[in-house]
């Protein structure tokens, strides 16, 4: 079947409209899906570009250091504060050790971590895709039989799924230390029983939990943050060129957010 | 009648409106372009050239129709049998699309590290070797957004023709550049030719001056194509719309 210039050009009902968003979101969903399995199935061709799985280490991960270490340690020291508050008033603020670090192990390292990277890594990775797309570098990368995930996309992939845990187990450490820092320097908190409390309430379990998070919110935040760079043409409403890109990035940090933020729940619900 | 590179069979392609109809880019067409010649596809904005060209590569998918690249059916091709045919292309986009964080060298070389198994120093040759060729000896330490337009030009050429493709896709090279910058590279493209022997396929509106180097012309308008083996032959059409299309471009059309 042919179609004719303009046919189809009569106004549409809401029905039409719904109609149209929901194949829309399929399509979206569809296309998303298959590129996530083109970005894993990368990781495993060959030639591996270690060099380039390297500089994105060194940028999403060495990179991310700082704004990771200034987040737990202020997130760290408020816990310790706040928690002090609370247990004091039931004079258990023997508790605050194993309050801290199983809030952050659990909950928000991995969840506060993924965010940040997504901020920081996510939102450059996208920007970058999205503009090697417009300027038809990626299209240059197939022209010359170069396959564009193994080459850009999958190196990522890897580094962003090795980094975030890491960055995780550095915000853990580092916001527990705030917290012993505010509770038991600043609010005389026992450092015994903060230390006490921590190692016999935190169990391999909840490590393993939180790690479990990191990763699968990792590969969240890579997903849909490389994937919107990528596929910026075939974004519906993101327009063209620079608007288009800027567009798209915005949406990845946002998408890639909330999807932590619901896989958290989700996660924490089945696997608690 | 000479060997055909590749062959448009009936290739519908068009895309979606915003109001939810089709817009028609290509109807139905048909046309072949010969081995080792030059073919121009030249038309209005939005008429589909550069559309054209992505078939060709398979960047797009057709809705219906065959498009043949020495006698294989590309539409049907994915993956690593999709590749193997594009490494008979080089291709030279409209912004020379050089990628922007790595040098002259490195983008040159890019296509002998990811494609062949040559040792560093044969890739060193072979590339300060074609630089050489296009006069960029010296610049390759230069990143892109050093460049002048024409040197972009330039060294995206050099990239295409590093693995001696047997087909070079030009999808308008002169864009940009100023007419003595113009000259200079169709008088490249011209001498790579006849150097590397490829068959030349450039989309431009660059009319007439890219007309010097045409064996064929692809006149692409509304869907359709005409197909004319010179500019003469081109002028000398009783179409209203190639007489309006040579009118806009040339000045003149013959009586």
């Amino acid at each position: 079947m042919t179609f004719k210039q303009g046919e189809g050009s009569m106004q549409r009902n809401p029905v039409e409209k719904l109609g149209e968003t929901g194949l829309y979101v399929l399509q979206d969903m569809g296309r998303m899906g298959l590129y996530l399995w083109l970005a894993i199935k990368g990781i495993f061709r060959r030639p591996f570009r270690f060099a380039e799985f390297m500089r994105q280490m060194h940028f999403i991960g060495a990179g991310s250091v700082m704004v990771i270490f200034f987040t737990a340690a202020s997130t760290g020291m408020v816990l310790g504060l706040q928690g002090y508050y609370s247990l004091h008033k039931f004079g258990a603020e023997g508790m605050l050790g194993s309050a801290v670090s199983l809030t952050l192990i659990m909950e928000l390292g991995p969840v506060l971590t993924a965010i940040m990277v997504a901020g920081r890594a996510g939102s450059a990775m996208c920007a970058e895709l999205g503009i090697m797309r417009i300027s038809e570098q990626i299209d240059a990368l197939e022209c010359m039989a170069v396959d564009p995930f193994r080459y850009l996309i999958s190196p990522k992939f890897l580094a962003t799924l090795v980094s975030v845990p890491l960055l995780t187990a550095l915000f853990d450490v580092v916001g527990i230390t705030g917290g012993y820092i505010a509770g038991v320097k600043l609010m005389g908190v026992n450092p015994g029983s903060y230390l006490e409390g921590m190692r016999t309430s935190v169990t391999n379990h909840d490590i393993w939990l939180g790690t479990f998070k990191s990763f699968v919110f990792a590969l969240l935040v890579v997903w849909i943050c490389t994937g919107r760079g990528y596929l910026v043409y075939q974004i519906r409403g993101a327009g063209f060129g620079a608007q288009s890109v800027s567009r798209v990035t915005t949406q990845a940090v946002v998408y890639s957010s909330i999807a932590v933020l619901i896989f958290d729940y989700l996660l924490t619900a089945v696997l608690l | 009648m000479s060997e055909s590179a590749i062959e448009f069979r009936d290739v519908v392609k068009s895309f979606a409106k915003t109001d939810g109809g089709r817009q028609m880019i290509l109807d139905h067409v048909n046309f072949t372009i010969p081995v080792g010649k030059t073919t121009v596809i030249a038309g209005g904005s939005g008429q589909g050239k550069s559309v054209t060209l992505k078939l060709i590569l398979g960047l797009m998918p057709v809705d219906s129709g065959q498009i043949l690249v020495s006698g294989v059916d590309m539409t049907g091709l994915r993956g690593r049998a999709l590749e193997q045919l594009r490494t008979r292309f080089g291709v030279l986009f409209q912004g020379a699309a050089l990628f922007d964080s790595l040098s002259v060298f490195e983008n040159v070389a890019l296509p002998l590290r990811e494609r062949t198994t040559k040792s560093e120093q044969e890739i060193r040759e072979q590339v300060m070797a074609i630089l050489a060729q296009l006069e960029l000896t010296g610049h390759e330490e230069k990143f892109p957004a050093q460049l002048s337009g024409g040197m972009r030009k330039r060294v995206g050429l050099a990239r295409a023709l590093q693995l001696k493709p047997e087909i070079m896709l030009f999808d308008e090279p002169t864009t940009g550049l100023d007419p003595a910058m113009t000259e200079d590279i169709y008088n490249l493209f011209a001498r790579t030719q006849k150097q590397v022997g490829y068959t030349a396929v450039i989309v431009s509106h660059d009319i007439p001056k890219v007309f010097r180097l045409a064996d064929q012309i692809v006149v692409l308008n509304e869907g359709k194509t005409d197909v004319f083996a010179n500019p003469e032959a081109m002028q000398k059409s009783q179409e209203p719309h190639i007489r309006a299309f040579v009118k806009s471009t040339m000045g003149a059309v013959s009586e």
